[in-house]
């Protein structure tokens, strides 16, 4: 019977960290697909939010009126950074649009150091999560930390949300246009600075969304908690197709499914009922997928992405790899 | 006297030079000096090293530490003394555990010459390998999947704790790394990639930086002219490894991740994508201001200052300079070799 309960909690956690990577990735490929920047600077945009989220909570702030604050913080960032680091490079090769990035990246890290610093605090604060993601709900025999099902709800959502605003609004049609062709947009008037802004706003939201639940995660926070998530969601959206939003949401499941995948997997030896197998493969998966594999995930993740990269670079939702000539 | 009897004379000339300077300063100079140039030796090698691959093909690579990170550990596992194997290392594999490279020919540390060699040939053939998957993409793709190459190899470095120690520092590496050892691979290294700067290699590589599809469409192959790039560049970068190793004497996979990448990029495009001289330059100077700003940092105590105004350094570089200093051209050191070399600049019309 455990081996039921044992797969619900695995889906449980793949849905839940599905949908924080989805958010994450459908950040990023938001900026990608307009300015084909890929932001760097985006894993430390998250920080800086949870750092303002903790600082707003520490300050006795109720919880909503605190995601307000960080939101708003986000997207005032975010802005800053596209018009001072990343406007002037329009039209830029784009290995420079991502050096920049990973420099603006940088300047956040340290900026954040230093702050902490002078303000005398530790570089590794703990984040002390809000009630409504501390603690676990249980459901008979399952139990499933709040905060997972906080991020499913969240996640899904956000995503709904833009959906509508993709598809409904003038707004999101005229950042579809941009990103399928940004010179004939211009040219039938959309106001490309305009989509460019917006699209750097809604990606800082996102960011700081996905920076909140995932300090409540780690339940602790310093100045470099950005650089893996980054990667990670840039992983997830080149999966699912690098620049198309559904593709990012697509690739933030399918990534979160591997990742619990191989660090299920490898304990599956362990918990399986005797008997339900013969001993022989019980033997087999216990020496040979042992609980320590977890510790290559970021590892196997990353040959994932070189994988995709190479065979199929336009993600499970891309069309076959169109190269520009230019 | 004939052109090649000058060029001959001037060079022994200048490695002369250059020699006695370093004996200077390794009998007069004190260790803190020796130090800094010791560390600014060693980010030399990386910087040309990189700007091979990085400036000639126009590939942006951001994994290369990965190779420098392997290379010190191979390199360090080669040196350890059969004891020091045994007390630190006790799992090894036995072929493994009998080896070590210390020996010594009078002051000459031969078995630290082999083992660098060894670590950065293994490199190179590693390199080959992941070149060979890797060389395929282009832009900001390739830049990613090496990203992606630096975090595989750090994780591996971590797990592979029967060689490496995993996060545990492994320390008790033989101080072997010196001024002249370290200068004399930078030579080495600046020697190799002039030359082929200067080569049909070279030219291929700068070709494919241009127009990729305009050099295909005169017969430049994309693969041999970037693979080999990679290697080379690959093959020094692990010897700084090794360098670096031998000279801490103490180092964890931490070490070769981001931040060095970071440094190293911003060296490379202050000099000039592409330029030897420039890597030069913009490595003195980099590596000056560090130094500087770290003494600032000590003082004010605002620790993570000198890491944002490099940033901000390179931000501004990428916006407003993005050729860096010199671009793809190097100092001109003609006037001192009599003739203008055979650079890419300008060619002296002979009456």
């Amino acid at each position: 019977m455990n081996l039921v309960y044992y797969f619900i909690q695995q889906i449980v956690n793949a849905v839940s960290a599905g949908s924080l990577y989805a958010v994450m990735a459908v950040g990023l490929a938001m900026v990608f697909s307009i300015l084909r920047l890929i932001n760097f600077a985006y894993g430390d945009q998250m920080m800086v939010a949870a750092y303002l989220a903790a600082f707003s909570l520490g300050a006795g702030l109720p919880l909503p009126i605190a995601v307000l604050v960080m939101v708003i913080g986000s997207v005032v960032l975010g802005l800053i950074l596209e018009r001072v680091a990343y406007r002037p490079l329009r039209g830029a090769p784009d290995v420079a649009l991502l050096l920049s990035s990973f420099a603006v990246g940088q300047i956040l890290e340290n900026t954040t150091l230093l702050a902490t610093r002078f303000a005398g605090l530790p570089i590794q604060m703990s984040f002390a999560a809000p009630e409504l993601l501390s603690g676990v709900l249980t459901f008979g025999p399952i139990t499933v930390a709040k905060l997972n099902v906080v991020s499913l709800v969240a996640g899904v959502v956000i995503l709904l949300l833009l959906t509508l605003f993709v598809t409904r609004t003038d707004l999101g049609l005229s950042m579809r246009a941009s990103a399928e062709d940004m010179p004939a947009a211009q040219l039938v008037g959309i106001n490309t600075n305009r989509v460019i802004a917006t699209a750097f706003g809604i990606s800082s939201a996102l960011a700081s969304v996905a920076g909140l639940l995932y300090a409540a995660q780690a339940g602790q926070i310093n100045p470099f908690m950005g650089f893996t998530p980054v990667l990670k969601a840039f992983i997830a959206a080149v999966i699912g197709g690098f620049g198309s939003l559904p593709g990012a949401v697509l690739g933030g499941y399918v990534l979160g499914a591997l990742e619990v995948l191989l660090t299920a997997i490898p304990g599956i030896g362990d918990i399986l009922p005797p008997g339900m197998v013969p001993p022989a493969v019980q033997q087999f998966l216990q020496t040979y997928l042992p609980g320590s594999l977890s510790s290559w995930r970021d590892a196997f993740v990353f040959i994932i992405l070189i994988v995709v990269l190479i065979f199929r670079p336009n993600g499970i939702l891309g069309g076959r790899q169109r190269e520009e000539m230019r | 006297m004939s052109l090649g009897l000058r060029r001959v004379l001037v060079s022994v000339g200048m490695i002369a030079v250059f020699a006695a300077l370093i004996y200077l300063l390794t009998t007069y100079g004190s260790s803190f000096w020796q130090g800094i140039a010791i560390n600014l030796g060693m980010f030399l090698i990386l910087v040309v090293s990189l700007n091979l691959f990085n400036g000639f093909t126009g590939v942006f690579s951001l994994g290369h530490i990965g190779f420098m990170g392997l290379g010190a550990y191979i390199a360090a596992i080669l040196t350890l003394s059969l004891s020091g194997k045994q007390a630190y290392l006790p799992h090894l594999p036995g072929w493994l555990a009998g080896v070590s490279l210390d020996q010594m020919i009078g002051p000459f540390a031969l078995g630290f010459l082999l083992a660098t060699l060894i670590s950065a040939t293994l490199v190179a053939v590693f390199a080959f390998l992941v070149g060979l998957v890797l060389m395929r993409l282009s832009g900001q793709y390739v830049a990613v999947a090496t990203l992606g190459f630096l975090v595989i190899v750090r994780v591996t470095l971590f797990n592979a704790d029967t060689f490496t120690r995993g996060s545990r520092t492994f320390s008790n590496i033989a101080a072997y790394t010196d001024l002249w050892w370290v200068y004399g691979w930078v030579i080495a290294t600046v020697y190799v990639v002039w030359r082929l700067k200067f080569s049909a290699f070279g030219r291929s590589m700068f070709a494919q930086r241009e127009d990729r599809w305009a050099a295909q469409s005169v017969g430049i192959s994309m693969m041999p002219p970037r693979l080999l790039a990679f290697v080379v560049s690959a093959f020094f970068t692990a010897v700084a490894g090794s360098l670096y190793a031998h000279f801490i004497t103490s180092m964890s996979p931490n070490v070769f991740y981001f931040d060095l990448t970071f440094r190293v990029i911003t060296m490379l495009v202050l000099g000039g994508l592409g330029s030897v001289s420039g890597s030069i330059l913009g490595t003195v100077i980099i590596v000056g201001l560090a130094e500087g700003l770290r003494r600032v940092e000590d003082v004010t105590l605002l620790y993570g200052m000198s890491n944002i105004i490099i940033a901000v350094i390179l931000l501004l570089l990428i916006i407003f300079r993005r050729q860096g200093l010199l671009g793809q051209r190097e100092l001109n050191l003609g006037w001192l070799f009599g003739k203008s070399q055979s650079s890419s600049n300008k060619e002296k019309v002979q009456p």
